[in-house]
């Protein structure tokens, strides 16, 4: 009991790093229509810079973790949302309106670039640092089992439903928010009746980023382990939760973050942690088999 | 509208370029600002910074400059254009020279690592040229009045004349091991060209001819080197079984895969596939009571021919060179070899061929020029879908079959997701859908594989070269990407590049 309630403990904060990376997916599948082969860089990269600048917080002696930390939080996401909105400016807008792959191929060239880039700039192997945040709260002392959550695991939880209140709020009451929903119900349309589409498709790119460098940045903290190829296979499983939870859909990507957390923190408890990775793979295929809208996504209807 | 835009462009539109340079420079100093003006080492076991900020100063510089110059050449300030950007590239390479000809040390050349100052050189010698060439054909064009061709005029050479360049060019290639001047360097180069011809000839039919994007084909590669692999191991199974054993095989696999998938948008494809890759290469990575795990397997054995086999004769009869009366020579097996891929090669291309002429082939062109067109005109777009993802997949388990007994020994190692990217540049560059224009990338990229000291630049470039080729000429260096039925037609009798 104690040992299931650990992993799912482990599960949900692992789970929270894949929702927030995977609303980037599905933000941007949403309005244009197109997987970003290279949002899973963009966390990378966001990782990179939380690493770089808390070491170099280190160096200039500022010692006081809570500012450390908000001082890294801002850092990285500035420099990280830079980097979306370039990748889109660079890579996919000169593409709008070419063949269907067009965007595909130039994506997966984008994430190969940024892949090497920082392999180029920052080495081969993987840079680890010391924990950061120590100590855990006891939850429940029992008899035979007792529960604790470390204040990391507390950390990234309550940063990630902070996160999704504010974003939900974004979305749903604010004049952009209104503009990418009407962005992604009808681009030409919301062209049409004067949305300005170029910069919504930016601020998207822009947000989708921004919320990878804060996943970067836990996932930083959390296992203490950067490395230039950590983003293929989280972009992967990102992608696998926003499928899972209905593509396009934005509170399905986070509950479909949450649940592949879980069902990988699971799998690799009691079965394979070699084989960890192909729980999610399996969880992408069964969902595309048998309910290729996810969750809480709504049918694709094709239209000439 | 040139001469008007020319003559009011004094002041403000100076202001406007010397203003873009500057935000795009601001730009390049914001996103190289932290990943190159520090670079992270390990010294013992405390993670710590190396300052080199002058680094992300002469990437902003080098930004200005160039945005500059194309500004510049933007509002007609061509001279002035070719000139700042010849100033600076005579600057590098004298500068470049000096340093490695003569051992300046202490020459102001803005990066530390001398390929990243060769490049930058590159870089500004390409713009030189760049902005000459538009200079001369803008000029012929506003003279003249010459109307770009909108359509490219299709040369017409007659069926006797094809044969014969045909049969030329094959018997060229076939005499190629034979001539004195190649050794076992160049065979070897020689045969690594053809492998990737027909790993690409192969994709293209997924992603050229049916538009659909697979990013796991190496994959497939691997099921067929493994295949052979393993089935000459444990049944002790010969070459020449496990040559169409593998193809089938891999197909196999491929339509397993495809199955689920390919009844949904095309974009899950891709990350199914991308997916399926990595899961392949982690079985063959940790199952290693099986494939061997990390360090692979080896010691596969070598094909043989009617019986004879490729080995140091030991006076038993059974060795090629002492059927064929020849004194016994390591090369031999390699010449096979090079002949084998190019059967396998011509094998492919006439398959394909065929194939595009075909109703299944002009199903997957007119699948990726419109599904619901398709749908509605009653074909079944799963089924035909499946088919090029299934024939792609065989085509790349053969491939893989050949790859395992030319080598003798395979691992992981080579069936990384940086194999399938290569072999996609290799078809995006050459031309989706194009198969002349696939060998000739594949003769380029091969070529940018052996310089052995731009390794590390190496997937930076072709991950690059990818974005670039999708924006500037989607449809690869030389091609025309029209279905094959309006091949007849001296150009398309309608857009077809609509979407």
């Amino acid at each position: 009991m104690g040992y299931f309630i650990e992993q799912l403990i482990n599960g949900l904060s692992l789970g929270s790093v894949y929702g927030l990376i995977a609303i980037g997916y599905t933000m941007v599948y949403g309005i244009i229509g197109m997987v970003n082969f290279a949002h899973g860089e963009v966390f990378m990269i966001g990782a990179f810079h939380a690493l770089i600048t808390y070491l170099l917080l280190q160096t200039l002696g500022v010692a006081i973790l809570p500012v450390a930390i908000i001082i890294v939080l801002v850092v990285s996401v500035t420099l990280t949302a830079t980097y979306g909105w370039a990748i889109e400016r660079i890579a996919y807008r000169p593409l709008r309106g070419s063949f269907r792959l067009a965007p595909l191929i130039s994506a997966i060239g984008m994430s190969v670039f940024l892949q090497n880039y920082v392999q180029l700039l920052q080495g081969a192997r993987p840079k680890s640092i010391p924990p950061i945040i120590q100590g855990s709260l006891h939850l429940f002392e029992g008899e035979d089992f007792s529960i604790s959550i470390s204040y990391l695991r507390l950390f990234i939880i309550i940063a990630t439903v902070i996160l999704m209140i504010f974003f939900t709020l974004l979305i749903t009451k604010t004049s952009l928010g209104r503009s990418q929903r009407a962005c992604e119900q009808d681009i030409k349309m919301a062209a049409l009746l004067g949305v300005n589409v170029d910069r919504v498709i930016s601020i998207t790119f822009i947000i989708g980023a921004s919320l990878a460098a804060i996943a970067g940045l836990m996932f930083m903290f959390f296992y203490g382990v950067v490395d230039f190829y950590m983003g293929f296979i989280a972009g992967v499983k990102a992608f696998s939760a926003a499928v899972l939870g209905g593509i396009g859909s934005l509170p399905g990507a986070m509950l479909g973050g949450l649940l592949l957390g879980v069902i990988e923190s699971l799998f690799s408890g009691y079965f394979s942690v070699e084989y960890k990775d192909l729980a999610a793979f399996s969880v992408l295929v069964l969902v595309l088999i048998f309910r290729p809208t996810g969750l809480l996504g709504r049918p694709e209807v094709e239209k000439v | 509208m040139d001469t008007t835009l020319s003559k009011s462009s004094s002041p403000s539109s100076l202001a406007k370029i010397l203003g873009d340079s500057a935000i795009m420079s601001l730009v390049g100093g914001i996103l190289g600002f932290l990943l190159i003006g520090f670079k992270t080492e390990a010294r013992g076991i405390n993670l710590e910074l190396d300052w080199r900020l002058s680094q992300v100063l002469a990437l902003v510089v080098f930004v200005f400059v160039g945005r500059l110059c194309l500004g510049l050449r933007q509002f007609h300030h061509r001279l002035p254009a070719i000139f700042l950007a010849g100033v600076v590239s005579v600057y590098f390479v004298i500068g470049l020279l000096l340093t490695e000809m003569y051992g300046f040390s202490d020459l102001p050349l803005p990066y530390i690592d001398n390929k990243l100052n060769w490049m930058t050189a590159a870089i500004y010698m390409g713009l030189v040229m760049y902005l000459a060439a538009t200079y001369r054909l803008k000029k012929v064009a506003r003279e003249k009045k010459i109307v770009p061709p909108t359509s490219h005029p299709k040369i017409y050479l007659s069926p006797i004349f094809r044969w014969m360049i045909a049969i030329a060019v094959l018997f060229i290639l076939i005499s190629l091991p034979f001539l004195s001047v190649i050794d076992r360097r160049y065979l070897n180069i020689l045969t690594q060209v053809l492998l990737y011809v027909v790993l690409a000839w192969g994709l293209n039919i997924v992603v050229g001819l049916a538009g659909l994007l697979d990013l796991g084909y190496v994959a497939f590669y691997a099921v067929g080197a493994y295949s052979y692999a393993l089935l000459s191991q444990y049944y002790g199974f010969s070459f020449w079984l496990c040559l169409p054993l593998a193809g089938l095989l891999a197909g196999g696999f491929g339509v397993m895969l495809g199955f689920p998938v390919l009844r949904l948008r095309g974009d899950y494809l891709a990350i199914v596939t991308l997916g399926f890759g990595e899961i392949i290469r982690m079985i063959l990575v940790n199952w290693y009571q099986f494939t061997g795990g990390p360090n692979g397997l080896n010691q596969i054995p070598k094909p043989s021919v009617l019986g004879y086999v490729f080995e140091e004769p030991k006076g038993q009869g059974n060795t090629i060179s002492e059927w064929l009366g020849l004194s016994y020579s390591s090369e031999h097996f390699y010449i096979f070899m090079y002949l084998l891929i190019l059967v396998i090669a011509m094998t492919v291309l006439w398959f394909v061929k065929k194939l595009r002429r075909l109703p299944i082939g002009r199903a997957w062109e007119a699948l990726r020029e419109d599904e619901i067109a398709c749908r509605a005109l009653g074909l079944n777009p799963t089924n035909v879908k499946l088919a090029a993802f299934a024939t792609g997949a065989m085509i790349a388990g053969v491939a893989g079959c050949f790859f395992a007994a030319y080598q003798g020994f395979i691992s992981p190692e080579s069936f990384t997701f940086m194999e399938s990217v290569t072999i996609l540049a290799i078809v995006v560059l050459g031309g989706m859908g194009n198969q002349l224009g696939i060998v000739l990338a594949t003769v380029i990229l091969i070529f940018m594989l052996e310089f052995r000291d731009l390794e590390q630049f190496r997937m930076l470039a072709l991950g690059g070269l990818e974005v670039f080729i999708m924006i500037w000429r989607p449809r690869g260096l030389i091609s025309r990407r029209y279905p094959t039925i309006f091949r007849r037609f001296a150009s398309p009798p309608f857009s077809l590049n609509a979407r």
